[in-house]
């Protein structure tokens, strides 16, 4: 693997993206998406990318977690250059760094709670009731313990939020990727799941990305990166006052 | 993971259904038409089987099948008994008349014309009676299916008059046979009986049933008859062959089944292939999330591998046993009589199963394969 610090990268640095460009083709024309974006994400914070919908803010995530190759540009995920890794390498690295949280949760309705936030360790090779066990001592964590055996159809849309928060940390990622975590929640759950979030998925060697744009959570952001255009107009702790 | 395969499988009930629907009814439909048209050909060599004894038949060069015959002198006898290797050597008639019954209707029936002295000729089991029976006068041994069309009431057949060709028959016994393709009525009685019943023509020897010495085998001893004779011989096994491929030649029976199992497979491939891939096609998200998360590629075919054994498996079983159920329930009809399902069917609609779900298992996983993990994020 390749851990060689690239341009202007920060030695500290969770993700390091440099150059990131992405196309997308349209039939016969191409159209750009992302634009030589550069940015650094760090650990111990939260970091927001914002922007409208069509900015591009999925696509920089996506490709910031190694699920989407960058047409141009280079990303390295805690020193590791991904996209130098080959196909196999890179979904390894996946399973044992990052944390997925989806706007759908994308649970599996017909397994359990507990097995649903199980299934990053299952597929690393953790023994199914093990891996059930170390899920459940989560789902404790998160409040939602006593509703470990139920299926995901049984719970509120808020408790299957909690779900997919345990999935995306039951086996310790050192990088947590949430897209529009509150899209589906009222202003008060949407607070209590970021406030969450903080709690358990913030810490001093672990980086947390989210992609939103609910301004209701704006202030519990560490810091907000804004795309426009796929370009980044805005890097800093407080939204901008045009927005 | 693959226990979670199989939980997402069980899970969605009415998809699962539906693929055990269409994998056991395609195994049904294959294996029970497979089934039925096999017993129903062997029955082209219905007689020979009915003839355990024989281990060699001797005809005229142009007869093909115990339906289909030329009659010999009766000079034929001695010439095939003066040949080495050939043990015994007994007459062996059959031929086509009417039955006029009790009520009045006339029935086509065939009659078999054993050896006066041993009988030979006879099926080996009566299913009611003693074989000694044919040695009383104008005695006839009717087929156990036979009596089924003859005496449709349920009434007895033992003891009642038939008039066969203007002459008095006497049924006595009845036997165990296997019944012919036609499920033609088929009376046996002794040579000598036979040829009164039957309207003469100058030759009346339908074949030469053999039983060949110790230490020569039925092939060499046929092989010596055709050499020395310029008869036809054939081995019991070649014989019972010929029957069959009668069947197969000269009716439209293979077409028919042919058409009905291919339509199985098609159906198969139609219910268990759209079904699964809208089972895939629901679970896509699911599957976007696996791959997401780092679930690989050869993990989700092995997932989806899993998903299909496990619908094949039971699938199968179901239909495979559906046709049990089904040649059981029908076993005491006269028309299933005798029929089982030799081991090569279900191993034909097993090979049949794993095509269906390889090919609609192939197209259904491209969508899974094809979904990019970032389509999650969508």
């Amino acid at each position: 693997m390749d851990t060689k610090a690239i341009g202007g990268c920060a030695p500290e640095a969770a993700i390091c993206a440099r150059g990131i460009s992405r196309d997308f083709e349209a039939g016969q024309t191409t159209i750009r998406v992302l634009h030589g974006i550069d940015t650094d994400i760090r650990s111990g914070e939260m970091t927001y990318v914002v922007g409208e919908s069509g900015s591009g803010k999925t696509t920089l995530i996506s490709i910031m977690c190694g699920i989407l190759w960058p047409t141009e540009g280079e990303v390295k995920v805690f020193g590791t250059d991904i996209y130098k890794l080959s196909d196999t390498e890179l979904v390894k690295f996946r399973l044992n760094n990052i944390g997925f949280i989806f706007q759908q949760y994308n649970l599996i309705p017909s397994i359990d709670v507990a097995s649903n936030a199980a299934v990053p360790l299952i597929a690393q090779g953790v023994p199914r009731e093990e891996a059930r066990e170390r899920a459940k001592v989560l789902l404790e964590k998160l409040n939602i313990g006593n509703q470990a055996d139920k299926l995901p159809r049984q719970l509120s849309g808020g408790q299957q939020q909690r779900v997919a928060i345990a999935r995306a940390l039951v086996h310790e990622p050192r990088l947590v990727v949430c897209d529009e975590p509150t899209a589906a929640l009222d202003a008060s759950s949407g607070r209590r799941v970021m406030d969450l979030l903080r709690e358990v998925a913030v810490a001093p060697d672990r980086a947390c990305i989210i992609v939103t744009h609910d301004n209701r959570i704006f202030d519990l952001a560490d810091r907000i990166i804004v795309l426009e255009d796929g370009r980044v107009t805005h890097d800093g702790k407080e939204m901008p006052d045009d927005h | 993971m693959l226990w979670i395969a199989i939980r997402m499988l069980t899970g969605d009930a009415q998809k699962f259904y539906g693929l055990l629907f269409g994998i056991g009814f395609s195994t049904l439909l294959i294996t029970q038409q497979m089934t039925i048209f096999v017993n129903l050909v062997e029955r082209g060599a219905s007689g020979v089987y009915n003839a355990p004894e024989a281990e060699v038949w001797v005809m005229d060069p142009v007869s093909r099948t115990t339906d289909v015959s030329y009659a010999m002198p009766g000079t034929a006898l001695d010439r095939v008994r003066s040949v080495k290797g050939v043990e015994w050597a007994v007459p062996h008639l059959r031929a086509q008349a009417n039955v006029r019954t009790k009520d009045g209707d006339l029935e086509g029936v065939g009659i078999v014309g054993v050896d006066d002295a041993t009988l030979i000729g006879l099926p080996e089991r009566m299913a009611s009676g003693d074989k000694s029976v044919l040695f009383a006068p104008d005695t006839v041994v009717i087929d156990d299916v036979g009596t089924t069309r003859l005496f449709p009431d349920g009434e007895s057949a033992l003891g009642s008059r038939l008039e066969l060709n203007d002459q008095r028959a006497v049924i006595r016994g009845i036997a165990d046979a296997i019944p012919s393709f036609t499920s033609t009525v088929v009376l046996y009685t002794r040579y000598s009986s036979a040829l009164n019943f039957v309207p003469g023509t100058r030759n009346r020897l339908s074949f030469v049933l053999v039983g060949v010495s110790e230490g020569e085998t039925p092939e060499s001893v046929a092989a010596r008859i055709e050499a020395e004779t310029g008869l036809k011989a054939e081995t019991r096994k070649e014989f019972a062959r010929a029957g069959i491929n009668f069947i197969i030649e000269n009716t439209g029976i293979p077409t028919n089944f042919g058409i009905t199992v291919f339509l199985g497979f098609v159906v198969g491939i139609a219910i268990v292939g759209l079904t699964f891939s809208l089972f895939l096609r629901d679970n896509i998200k699911q599957f976007g999330a696996l791959k997401a998360i780092g679930v690989t590629n050869a993990k989700i075919v092995q997932m989806v591998g899993v998903q299909a054994g496990m619908v094949g498996a039971i699938g199968y079983a179901l239909g495979v046993i559906g046709t049990v159920a089904f040649i059981k329930a029908f076993g005491s009809n006269p028309f299933f009589k005798g029929f089982y399902i030799p081991w090569q069917i279900p191993l034909i609609s097993l090979v049949a199963v794993v095509i269906i779900l390889a090919i609609t298992g192939l197209i259904a996983i491209r969508s899974v394969l094809n979904t990019e993990p970032a389509s999650v994020f969508r």
